[in-house]
């Protein structure tokens, strides 16, 4: 291990921690009265927090991680299991009333999930080394995809639809940087696809057609082929009664994010304020603090759900590109990092934080700009909240690490 | 371990740099797309969702008279308008509003009503207040988010109700009014003209409403008052100047007060040109009462007093003409050529004039005027004179010939709510109640202002005007003759014209007892006295003066308890007054003529004729 920290990544993270904490300034700069005061401070002090918790982890091998990965990853199930039997309490914003927050003695110590969210990238980077070669069958995927969803399923209890999809995202990319090959994950995910395209007779027809092709072109073996082909079956029926049981809160999300002006005043609200803030801010943006829907209030949650919003009004065109540049270039670096790691598990860890921010990022970004439906889920370095913050910067803490072992073990650089 | 062999992770590598610029120019597009290419259209969305329009009332323009005094004026006041999203934070407003202010007396209803007709703008709550009050609202202003105090000139009437219906008065625009398009260009809020010269020259006066933009917070209070962009300055309304002589106004509204208190009647003078120069109806009323929204129980008392102060009997009221009318009768002889001046009718006056089976009687029973000519008949207004001229104008030409001179429609002065005059067109019209053949009695009824025949007061005085200047009735005014107001060829020569006008002035001399003698002045003109069952007798007086050089057309009728010849001593002093004479003396042709007979409205129904009862003699 050399000494020093990778210069680029450094550099990333404190433009985009700088961006970030200017953003909730910002987002403090309002006529109307709303409870967002002192938020930049103390998002300076979680970050403060954040950098200590990266300190340690640069320090930590990943051979020790590799051995804890499954006690960590218990005790993060335990405290999911927590929230759930009545330790939780709400959140703030777009996820209010779900039971997110392990609540003890009516002290607010934190949100499990986004601990969890670590333990399992490390539980999966640790199945995944433990053989010789990725899964090549459906049945060799069943593990790792029991790993993440074990957790998904009691964030969804909470319930927190975003953080689920999170668990997945984390899944499906880490199974790629594992070597998985493609077909057979999309085979693996294909009741899901079969359960979303059942609304349309038609479009679910045509999908079993290509799911029927690509059987027989991926070949896997014969009992798999026909469970796949029966579970899409299975899907496709099953969907209108699980529609049934989804539950107002749910439709109306799923409906909302597929027609958001239809329903302005109470779902659609966010999403529709959302866009046009964003949509307003033009090629140059309002300037600097002056965002006027922003000032008066009328964008929902825009310090932690919706604060990229405020980036859209204030900063226009220029200021998202800005944005998502620094982003894209982060995320390039730890693909890199990834790639150099002295050591298989360093990589998978490092390319799971590549799939934890990314689908952070693409769920709330999109949702913003109303590409994805409205989930509580955080933005990396611009949501006020300590909770992501802190589990954002334990891993930034490994990536760093897995940054310098690689380089003292390469010979290219 | 194959998969993490250096060239295929470097493979997965490139594989991931791949989608990951994808996703990336996916959400960049989506930007892109909202930013630049819908950018605009979400600067409108969002520009509507946060700013509330509040408009700028426009001073309106000043009505003076013609010397310039003002009639109508603009004083400074504040408009107190809320901003509310929801109806129930309105109504705690509004309670707290009532509390700070407890004098004031607050419809929190009517409030509400006006605020769901358009929720997104300020609602009015005070359209006029004083300065005080404004001050103590600035004190609390804290705990009334949406206030909006604005200062708005508000409209003045300082002669009151001596010009009311005259000049109308102002109030905010209806829902009513705004959506038949009634104002155009007035918005929610606004202050129209509501009646009299206010509502007919209104898009003169009104100027145009500027509009002031706030931010409204989604708690619901105004932000940033100032320096929001796209405010538009409100420009002030034209003045306009009228013909009215206020000093002649003035003097006949209190002449009128001091001689006949709670007489019902209205006067208009005017030039014989047409210019209008006193415009009274009375009983009156304070138009400055109806300025920022009239309280209830006035509005009540106004509608509900049975003298009807709000009913302009100038151009509202239709009369019986009465013995006036007789000048009409002898201007369509005349133009017929059926007489000249001198022409005397066969059958001379005795008290009465046999008709068939029925007996119709002079004004003057006893003895009567003997044989007359028509100038005679005019200066002592013979009844039996006038059977005879309009048996000899006969059926098709008596109704010809009030249609030729206008006198079934309006005077096309420039009000609007002028009511047409009413005088038969066809047959049909005067045919007797309950009979099916034209009755040739009713041509003598129609000869001397009886009958189906009702008209305003300034329709008989603009046809005086005519008669005292060429021959051509044409409309009077106040502001201008409204472009393409007909007018009315008399069809008389110009000597038959002069005819009627030495009559008219030998009136002075010749005619019966005049109540005010005089040399100084003379004033042509007819008294009339009209029956008005069940209410007592209606006196008409119009004429013009001096007789031999018209300088002022005048007309005025009581309702009630006057007879023709009380009026006349008021009339000359009007008269005097606006000559700048001092009048020691007058004559007046003051005749005593017959009555007439109609229904029991206060405007327009006729009685019918009864049917001939086959009995002779004196009706009465």
């Amino acid at each position: 291990m050399s000494k020093g920290l990778d210069r680029s990544l450094l550099i990333v993270v404190v433009l985009l921690a700088t961006f970030g904490v200017l953003i909730l300034y910002s987002a403090e700069q309002i006529d109307a009265p709303i409870k967002a005061s002192g938020i930049w401070t103390r998002q300076l002090v979680w970050l403060s927090v954040g950098i200590v918790a990266a300190a340690i982890t640069y320090r930590t091998s990943f051979r020790i991680l590799d051995w804890a990965a499954p006690w960590i990853y218990g005790l993060s199930l335990m405290l999911l299991v927590l929230t759930i039997v009545g330790f939780g309490s709400g959140g703030t914003g777009t996820a209010s009333s779900t039971s997110s927050w392990l609540t003890i003695g009516g002290v607010r110590l934190g949100q499990p999930v986004e601990l969890a969210k670590l333990a399992t990238i490390l539980m999966l980077a640790r199945w995944l080394t433990a053989r010789r070669e990725a899964p090549t069958t459906l049945k060799g995927l069943m593990p790792p995809i029991g790993i993440a969803l074990l957790p998904a399923l009691l964030v969804l209890k909470q319930p927190d639809l975003g953080s689920a999809m999170v668990f997945a995202g984390i899944l499906f990319v880490m199974l790629f940087w594992a070597g998985v090959a493609p077909s057979l994950m999309l085979l693996a995910v294909s009741p899901v696809i079969s359960l979303f395209l059942a609304w349309s007779t038609t479009l679910w027809s045509i999908w079993m057609v290509i799911l029927f092709v690509l059987l027989l072109v991926i070949r896997p073996f014969i009992v798999e082929s026909i469970l796949v082909f029966l579970a899409n079956s299975a899907m496709g029926v099953m969907a209108f009664v699980i529609w049934n049981r989804l539950g107002d809160r749910g439709r109306d999300r799923i409906t909302s994010f597929l027609d958001p002006e239809a329903d302005r005043l109470t779902t659609g609200y966010q999403a529709v304020q959302s866009k046009m803030a964003i949509g307003s801010g033009g090629w140059f943006g309002s300037g600097f603090t002056q965002g006027p829907l922003k000032r008066t209030g009328l964008i929902p949650e825009h310090w932690t759900d919706f604060v990229f919003s405020v980036v859209g009004e204030e900063l226009g065109f220029v200021g998202v590109v800005v944005a998502l540049g620094l982003f894209f270039a982060f995320l390039l670096i730890l693909v890199r990092i990834a790639r150099r790691a002295s050591d298989p598990y360093a990589s998978l860890v490092v390319f799971g934080l590549v799939g934890l921010v990314l689908t952070h990022l693409f769920e709330n970004i999109g949702m913003t700009i109303s590409l994805m439906p409205i989930t509580g889920i955080p933005l990396p370095f611009f949501s006020y909240g300590g909770s992501f913050l802190l589990a954002l910067f334990l891993g930034l803490g490994l990536a760093f690490r897995a940054a310098a072992e690689g380089r003292a073990a390469s010979y290219v650089d | 371990m194959i998969v993490w062999e250096s060239w295929r992770v470097g493979d997965r590598a490139g594989q991931a740099t791949v989608v990951l610029s994808l996703l990336f120019l996916i959400l960049g597009g989506a930007f892109f797309k909202a930013q630049v290419l819908d950018g605009a259209e979400f600067r409108v969305r969002s520009a509507g969702s946060r700013l509330r329009s509040i408009p700028l009332l426009a001073p309106r323009g000043e009505i003076f008279d013609r010397n310039g005094l003002l009639i109508a004026e603009n004083v400074p006041g504040y408009s107190i308008r809320l901003l509310a999203a929801k109806e129930d934070s309105l109504r705690v407003i509004l309670a707290r509003l009532d509390t700070f202010l407890p004098a004031d007396s607050l419809n929190a209803d009517r409030v509400v009503a006006r605020w769901r007709e358009a929720p997104y703008r300020p609602v009015l709550v005070f359209a006029s207040s004083e300065f005080a009050v404004v001050s103590r609202l600035e004190e609390h202003r804290a705990a009334l988010p949406g206030l909006v105090i604005q200062a708005e000139p508000s409209r003045r009437y300082p002669d009151s109700s001596v010009v009311a219906h005259l000049v109308g008065y102002v109030g905010e625009v209806s829902a009513r009014e705004l959506e038949a398009n009634s104002f155009p260009g007035a918005v929610q809020g606004e202050v129209v003209g509501k009646n009299g010269l206010e509502v007919e020259y209104d898009s003169l006066l009104r100027g145009q409403t500027g509009v002031r933009y706030v931010e409204v917070t989604r708690t619901g209070h105004t932000v940033r008052d100032r320096g929001v962009a796209g405010s538009v300055r409100p420009r002030a309304g034209a003045s306009i100047r009228t013909t009215i002589d206020l000093p002649l106004q003035r003097f006949v509204d209190s002449m009128w007060r001091d001689a006949m208190p709670e007489k019902r009647g209205a006067l208009i003078a005017m030039t014989p040109q047409g210019e209008i120069l006193a415009y009274l109806s009375f009983p009156s009323y304070d138009p400055n009462a109806f300025v920022g929204g009239i309280d209830f129980p006035t509005f009540n008392q106004l509608n509900t007093d049975p003298n009807r102060p709000l009913f302009d009997r100038v151009i509202q009221a239709t009369y019986p003409p009465a013995s006036p009318w007789k000048l009409a009768t002898a201007a369509m002889g005349l133009k017929r050529g059926l007489v000249t001046m001198d022409t005397r009718m066969r059958t001379p006056c005795t008290g009465g004039y046999q008709f068939g089976s029925r007996y119709f009687r002079c004004w003057k029973r006893d003895g009567g005027h003997g044989s007359l000519t028509l100038a005679g008949a005019i200066a002592t207004s013979c009844d039996v004179y006038f059977y005879q001229l309009g048996l000899m104008i006969d059926e098709d030409a008596i109704l010809e010939g009030g249609a030729e001179m206008g006198f079934g429609e309006k005077s096309g002065i420039d009000l609007g709510r002028e009511k047409a005059s009413g005088y038969p067109t066809a047959r049909s019209y005067i045919r007797r109640s309950g009979g099916t053949s034209w009755s040739r009695g009713e041509l003598l009824n129609l000869a001397i202002g009886q009958g189906r025949n009702v008209q305003t007061l300034v329709g008989m005085t603009s046809f005086y005007a005519a008669l005292a200047t060429d021959g051509i009735r044409r409309a009077p005014f106040l502001v201008r003759r409204p472009a393409g107001a007909k007018e009315w060829n008399l069809g008389l020569t110009t000597e038959q014209l002069d005819g009627l006008k030495t009559a008219m002035a030998d009136v002075v001399n010749l005619g019966t007892a005049a109540a005010s003698g005089g040399r100084e002045l003379k004033v042509a003109g007819k008294t009339g006295t009209g029956q008005f069952p069940p209410q007592e007798d209606l006196g008409w007086f119009i004429g013009y003066a001096p007789a031999d050089d018209p300088k002022i057309v005048i007309g005025i009728v009581v309702e009630e308890g006057i007879h023709g010849s009380t009026v006349a001593p008021y009339v000359v002093q009007a008269i005097g007054k606006f000559l700048g004479q001092p009048v020691r003396g007058a004559r007046v042709a003051v005749t005593e003529d017959t009555t007439v007979r109609i229904g029991d409205s206060l405007s327009v129904v006729p009685l019918a004729i009864p049917p001939d009862t086959g009995q002779r003699g004196p009706r009465r």
